[in-house]
């Protein structure tokens, strides 16, 4: 009667277990968005051509997966969410791919 | 049996069943076997809404993808009329405003109201300074006429030497006319934005006034956990706004 078995349709033992984040991770991640937010204004003040936008978007990108994967605890989900979320992001560039190429495809350069 | 309980009085015995059975939470929703599966699937509903979220706040950066590629002069200048430090003055308030959000859902998980409440006001003032900023740069753009529409203004980009600036080259008149496309999707994207914050800080007044009665401190942190979710969501949209409507302009390639 005391020790309670775990319920049949939980197989993964990672769903046991709730993590919580410290506030010192979370002063961590703190710092690490405003470095990357003084970086990109720095990049942006030096012409490097065709790499700005690059590494602009590149900053942006580390930044919200660092947002993601602590300040929105998906690090330490379960594995269900963590293929949600990686699926969303797939299918969002599946669709920025094929419109892009629809459009790079048909009269570009003739507007 | 080990409970002597249960011999003395079987119908306690059987409420003491039902309670070790179930969680002692009374959010606990009896469809769920254990609180860690409902849990979990709150943050799976809550991430499908943030993926039609993406889906919705990715169409916009598409147009925007695609026309700065049609109308790239255009939108380089208009995007250059933006200020650099007002934007990274918004990012730092909004990431400041982030963490204190991310701070607030520790403190219900350690079940510490007078903290969780602290910082559910620190997010929504940070949140309304982000507004207030927002508010000081559109009302920049309402008066130099910048606002798409009949009465947009394309002397600044025709002839930029008599307002004053000296590093942009004059735009032919057609060119010039495509900076309303720039201006349509700032509006439209940092004003979606905007939006999500609005909402976000109405829901932030609801759920202070919910904290301080107490509700998300005796185990309770759902609530609280998925509009950190959505929060930070919309922290991460002004990431990606603000390097591509703001910085990456700066040096056009030709």
């Amino acid at each position: 009667m005391s020790d309670k078995q775990a319920p049949a349709n939980i197989t993964d033992p990672e769903h046991e277990e709730h993590h919580i984040v410290t506030p010192f991770q979370y002063l961590l991640v703190f710092a690490t968005l405003l470095v990357g937010t003084g970086l990109t204004v720095l990049a942006a003040y030096f012409d490097m051509g065709p790499l700005n936008p690059i590494i602009a978007l590149f900053i942006a990108s580390f930044k919200a997966v660092v947002v993601i994967l602590f300040f929105m605890h998906v690090y330490f989900q379960s594995r269900l969410i963590k293929m949600t979320v990686a699926a969303g992001f797939f299918t969002f560039l599946v669709l920025i791919t094929m419109t892009l190429s629809d459009y790079i495809s048909r009269a570009w350069g003739l507007w | 049996m080990d409970n002597t309980a249960a011999v003395a009085h079987p119908r306690e015995a059987v409420g003491l069943e039902e309670h070790t059975e179930h969680t002692f939470l009374p959010q606990h929703r009896h469809h769920f076997e254990t609180e860690a599966q409902q849990r979990e699937a709150g943050t799976f509903g809550m991430w499908l809404f943030l993926l039609t979220e993406i889906m919705f706040f990715g169409g916009l950066f598409f147009a925007y993808l695609l026309y700065r590629n049609w109308y790239y002069p255009a939108f380089a200048v208009a995007s250059n009329q933006l200020s650099v430090p007002l934007g990274g003055a918004n990012t730092v308030i909004l990431i400041t405003s982030g963490f204190c959000m991310a701070l607030g859902v520790w403190a219900a998980e350690v079940r510490n109201k007078g903290f969780l409440v602290i910082m559910l006001i620190l997010t929504t003032f940070f949140g309304l300074c982000f507004l207030g900023v927002k508010y000081v740069e559109y009302h920049e753009k309402w008066e130099k006429h910048h606002i798409p529409g009949p009465s947009f203004d394309i002397s600044e980009f025709v002839n930029p030497a008599a307002h004053g600036i000296t590093n942009e080259k004059p735009l032919p008149v057609d060119a010039a006319e495509r900076t309303q496309v720039f201006f349509s999707l700032y509006f439209a994207m940092t004003g979606m934005h905007a939006v999500h914050m609005i909402i976000g800080i109405c829901l932030l007044f609801w759920l202070t006034h919910r904290a301080y009665r107490g509700d998300f401190t005796t185990g309770y942190v759902a609530p609280i956990e998925n509009f950190g979710l959505y929060w930070h969501f919309v922290d991460i949209v002004w990431l990606f706004l603000f390097p591509l409507l703001y910085l990456i302009n700066r040096h056009p390639l030709h």
